[in-house]
Formats: C-alpha cells, structure tokens, sequence
C-alpha cells in the first residue's frame, strides 16, 4: 500500500466539484474545528470559494497556531542549483531537454564557490536543486554532499525521484532532507505537462514520498505547482497526501511550498489562475490542517507580498535565490530555471523580519545530528592550534 | 520571604522557574524576559546554536556568569543521536549539564521512554550531569534514578500545546517517591498551572512556549517569577492538599466508635 492507491480512490474533477459546492455553513463548522482537529472535509470547505469571506478570520487563527509551535521566528535558507541539464519535457520548466539553453554541470571547483558565496551571506541551511541528467544522479549528489556537508548546518535535496538505496546512500553523506514537488495531482493535467521523459510517469512521482519516508529521512517536503490545474483540489490533494504520509511514516518532518507557475525560457503555455488571495486561502487552510507542518514561501513571491504575508503561516523562507547553476558566484543569470521576483539581498530580508517582530533563524539543525561532528571538531582543532 | 533553594547535583538554585530560549522574536526579547523571570537555569537547543564559536543570535545574549546553560538534545530521534549530540554539547558549550530529549515523533514530539533510559544510563557513564525529559510515567522516573539521573523533567501537557497540568494525577505519584528533583516540563500556559505543580510539591517548572509567545514576553516573564514564588511557599508553608485521599478529615466517622467507650 502505498499513497497511489489512496490517490486513486478520489477523481481529480469530482473532488474540485465538491470543493465548489460548499457552503459557508461547511466554512463555519470547519472553523469551529480548528484546534480539535479537522477532517478532510472541512479542509475542502476552508479552500472553497464559501469561504472568501472567512478569509480574515482564517489568517487570525492560522498566524496563532504558528506563533504557538513556532513561535516569532523565521528560518531562513538558500537553494543553490547543480546542473541545468534535464531529459525531460515539461511545458512549464526552463530546464526542459527541448529549449535551446546553454546547460551546465558544476563541478568540484564551482560547488566549492557557490558554497562560499552562499555562505557568505549566513547562511546555513542550503537545499541543492538539479535537473534530471542521466549520469548526474546518487553519485554526483554524493559527492557534492561530501564536499558541502562540512560547511553548513543542514542540506537538502530537491532532485528527480530515486529509488530507497540511492537515498539511503546520500543519508549515510549527511543529506537529511528531501523535497519532492508532485507539480498536480490532476492525471491528465499532468500528462499534458510531462511530455516525455522519466518525469511523465506519475505513479512513480507519487509514490516518492513513501519511498523517502521507508529510507528514514528526517523531512520530507510535499506541495503542488499551482497554475497546471485547478488549484482548490490540488491544494486538497497536497493536504490529503501529508495526512497520508503523517501517519503513515511518523518519524518524519513535513514541509509543503507552495509554487506558483512563473515566466521562463521557451515556454508560453495556458495558466490556471492563482493569485496572491488564492495563496494566501491554500496557506492558511492547510495550516489549520496541520498545526505542525512547516511552510515555506519562495523568492517566486514579490517582496511586498512576502513582507506582509510572512506571518500568516510560514515557516521559512529563501532569500537572495538564484535559480541558476553557478548563479551566486559566477555565471550569467540566462540560465535560469525560472525568474525570480524578490530580488533583496538576505541581510535586507532578514533586516526586514526583525523590524516585523520575527527573529531571522539562520542555523536550526546540527551536522552531529546527520552523524557527522567534523564541523565542531575542525573548530576544536583549530582553536587548539591557535592557543599553541 | 524567601523560599529554600534548590539543588541539583551539588548545585544550589535560587530560583525554580527554568527557562527555554526558542520561539522568542528577537535576542533582545529573549535577554528581558530572562531576566525579568529571575530564572537562573536556561535550555539551549544545540541545533540552533553555532558550536563553532562563531557570533551566534542566542549564545551571545547569554550572560553565562548569572545563567547556566542546559543544552537540550531536541532533534534528535535515537539514543545514538543523542551521546553525540551530547557530546558535542559538552565541547562546545563546555557544561556537562544535559537536558536529554529524544522524540522519533516529530508531529508531536512526544519523548521515547526506552530510548531516553538507555541514553541516560550511558551519559551517566561519560560523566554527564543528566536531566531526562520524559513522560510523567512513575516507573520510568525510578528507573531513570536509578540510573544515574541528576532530576527527571515529567511532562505537564503536551509540550508548547499550554494546556496545564494533565499529567496531575500521575505528577503526584512521581513527586511522592522521587529521590531526586522533580521539574515539571512542557504544557504550562499560565502563571497558574506553573503556581499548581509547585503547591503540588515539583521542585521547579520549565517554561518557554507560554513566555516566548505571549504578547508582552518580558512581562509574562514576570508573572511566572511570582507564580513560582508564590507556588514554592505555599509548598512549604503546608498546603492543604485538595485531594481528600491524602489529607486527614477534621472528624473521623468510621472510627469515632473507638473513642466512645
């Protein structure tokens, strides 16, 4: 048994139906809920058109429940992109094998200062991004791994699906975490997206996260990519999914994000609409779903709009991102894989927090807790050399 | 008037409200409500702190001359996990004082009482001062003395969820039989429910969600300050008990017969 099987039970379209036709009764006896424990169907309700008029209410409670498990706090992080080369075909990526852009693989040399330059803004939580290039798999994000492990706090993967061995194999190189987007959980939207190429198999995508949480990581991140379908039942689906894997793999973290479709190289393809009021309703649903899930917001968002919809449920943020391999310490910006619209150094995002009442939380993770001390020892040692 | 001190491992505390140092808005926040909560004992959590010696947003509000610092092992999901992170604690921080925590459940982050006697018996071994976080499981509580525990920190509620005393029932047994303090942990959202486990005779409470979350952090940070004062004095001032089961009636209905001779 695995989440394909309860994917299956539930039609795309009949459950975006049923999230239409709620009412405002089903709003108010979800809301009654909230802090008791809510079903599925008062999820469906709190994401429902009925419930726009709540939308007030339902950011107040979902900024107290955060506030109580997390409390004034943000923790920052960096992605910092591998490869652009990718063998698939998807409609919306600028990674896609078709488009005609230069492709780049770093090597020992370019990790080492994209690291450097990474670091040199604080940061220590840093989550790596490839595309899916054959022969640039298990062994190469071992090895870019080993090379980073020592440097910073915490890292994170957010590659092609791998089988358990492989992730087993980047758990024992000090990998503690793996995001793996589901783009939608619409079928024939994602086969109208997924033209070809490994990705374009879904039950493989979907049974991801199971085979992550059967490989014993520590976080696991879920979400959809809104704008490939109707964003109310994906929204669902995303929140059926981390119930599902809640209970199912408890050992676990849970994270969910929450892109949106953005302008890139060589695609120009029909949008559903999702707009910053659509955002804002999936975030706070889903918060009330689960007062534990941690919630990431993207440098996708305009500044204004992360400056003031930080507190509604978020957990973590990136900042100063570039979506490019090689992108903070050298190459050219053409190579991204999409546009990103907050462009503020770190330092400025995080100057921005403070003045809100957040504490920026840079470090929230400990390499000795992946098994690798190295880190404080190399200090120890370099503190004793210096006292000789 | 002042209450008597409490010791732990040798070591005299004046106050016995211990505090957490997560989920504050900013360092300066945290340093105010620390000392505006008269707490001598704070936790650390070792994975928010640079153990590097690096400038880092918690250690250095720290006035490590007026508190001392409990690093905690929170993350962690195994007793593996927890020797090296103790470890690492230790070194770094360089206090062999150790708030073991060990939840594999990270939704709830409920501790693992098998896990945490196993760590506790082999920190014990590498000279740690061992503070388990546990439970309020009477039988695990004596076998964590028994092997070596310096306090046991039996949770109130479930931690940041500020529902109070649940555990009371249970709290009472564990106070009754331990031979080592007793601190009540996790679950406190009032000066009120800190003010209970004291009159319930726990020798100090931690805090931290109910503190670091509260509109006016340094303010609330006070009201457990007296709380405490004021739960710690009435302990030993002789509370009456509100239970009957464990006080005396004023009249003896089923024996008076005895003295009616």
């Amino acid at each position: 048994m695995t989440f394909f099987d309860q994917w299956q039970r539930h039609d795309f379209g009949e459950t975006a139906a049923k999230i239409g036709a709620k009412s405002a009764a089903d709003v108010r006896r979800a809301l009654g809920r909230v802090g008791r424990g809510l079903d599925m169907e008062d999820f469906a309700a709190l994401l429902s058109p009925a419930a726009a008029p709540f939308l007030e209410e339902m950011a107040q409670l979902s900024h107290r429940l955060t506030v109580e498990r997390f409390g004034r706090t943000m923790q920052l992080y960096a992605p910092m992109y591998l490869t652009n080369t990718c063998a698939n075909i998807c409609t919306y990526c600028g990674f896609s094998a078709q488009n005609r852009i230069r492709r780049k693989v770093l090597n020992d040399f370019e990790i080492r200062a994209e690291a450097g330059a990474i670091a040199a803004n604080g940061f220590e939580h840093v989550l790596l991004v490839s595309g899916e290039a054959p022969g640039y798999a298990t062994d190469y994000f071992a090895n870019a791994l080993r090379i980073l492990r020592n440097r910073f706090s915490s890292l994170s993967l957010e590659v092609q699906p791998l089988e358990i061995r492989d992730y087993e194999a980047l758990m024992a190189e000090g990998l503690n975490t793996v995001l793996v987007y589901q783009e939608t959980y619409d079928a024939v939207a994602y086969a109208r997206h997924h033209l070809s190429g490994p990705k374009a198999d879904i039950r493989y995508r979907l049974e991801t996260p199971d085979r992550l949480g059967r490989a014993g990581l520590k976080k696991i991140g879920l979400g959809a990519l809104y704008g490939l379908s109707d964003w109310r039942a994906d929204a669902w689906f995303t929140g059926m999914h981390l119930r599902y894997m809640e209970r199912t793999h408890w050992r676990a973290r849970y994270s969910v994000s929450f892109p949106r479709l953005r302008p890139h190289e060589g695609g120009d393809i029909g949008v559903t609409p999702f707009d910053e009021r659509d955002l804002t309703q999936a975030v706070c649903a889903l918060r009330l779903l689960s007062q534990e899930v941690e919630l990431s917001l993207s440098t996708r968002e305009r500044a204004g709009f992360r400056d003031a919809a930080f507190r509604l449920g978020f957990t973590s943020m990136s900042a100063g991102s570039k979506t490019n391999p090689g992108g903070y310490s050298s190459a050219p910006e053409s190579l991204e894989q999409f546009s990103v619209d907050d462009d503020r150094a770190p330092a400025e995002v995080a100057a921005m927090l403070a003045g809100a009442g957040y504490e920026p939380v840079w470090k929230d993770w400990d390499p000795t807790y992946d098994g690798f001390a190295a880190k404080a020892k190399a200090a120890a040692e370099a503190t004793l050399a210096s006292v000789r | 008037m002042k209450t008597n001190g409490l010791v732990i491992d040798g070591v005299t505390l004046n106050s016995r409200l211990f505090l957490g140092t997560g989920k504050y808005s900013s360092g300066e926040v945290m340093r105010e409500s620390l000392a505006a909560s008269g707490t001598e004992m704070v936790t650390v959590a070792l994975r928010r702190v640079h153990t590097d010696g690096r400038d880092d947003a918690i250690l250095d509000h720290l006035d490590t001359g007026r508190y001392r610092l409990l690093p905690n092992t929170s993350g962690v999901r195994d007793a593996r996990e927890a020797v090296l992170a103790a470890e690492l604690a230790r070194e770094a921080l360089e206090t062999n004082w150790l708030k073991l925590e060990i939840h594999p459940d990270p939704k709830y982050l409920m501790p693992d009482p098998g896990e945490t006697l196993a760590a506790t018996r082999e920190l014990v071994k590498r000279g740690f001062v061992v503070l388990p976080y546990v439970h309020a499981d009477p039988v695990l509580c004596r076998q964590l003395e028994e092997a070596g525990a310096a306090a046991v920190m039996p949770l109130g509620a479930p931690i940041g969820s500020n529902r109070g005393l649940e555990s009371r029932a249970f709290l009472e047994i564990i106070i009754a039989q331990a031979g080592v303090p007793v601190v009540v942990d996790a679950g406190l959202g009032a000066p009120s429910h800190a003010a209970e486990a004291l009159e319930l005779g726990a020798d100090a409470v931690l805090v931290n969600t109910a503190i670091a979350t509260a509109s006016d952090p340094v303010a609330m940070g006070h009201a457990f300050r007296l709380a405490v004062e004021a739960g710690r004095l009435a302990w030993e001032s002789g509370a009456a008990p509100k239970d009957s089961r464990l006080g005396a009636a004023a009249t003896s209905p089923l024996t008076e017969f005895l003295t009616r001779q």
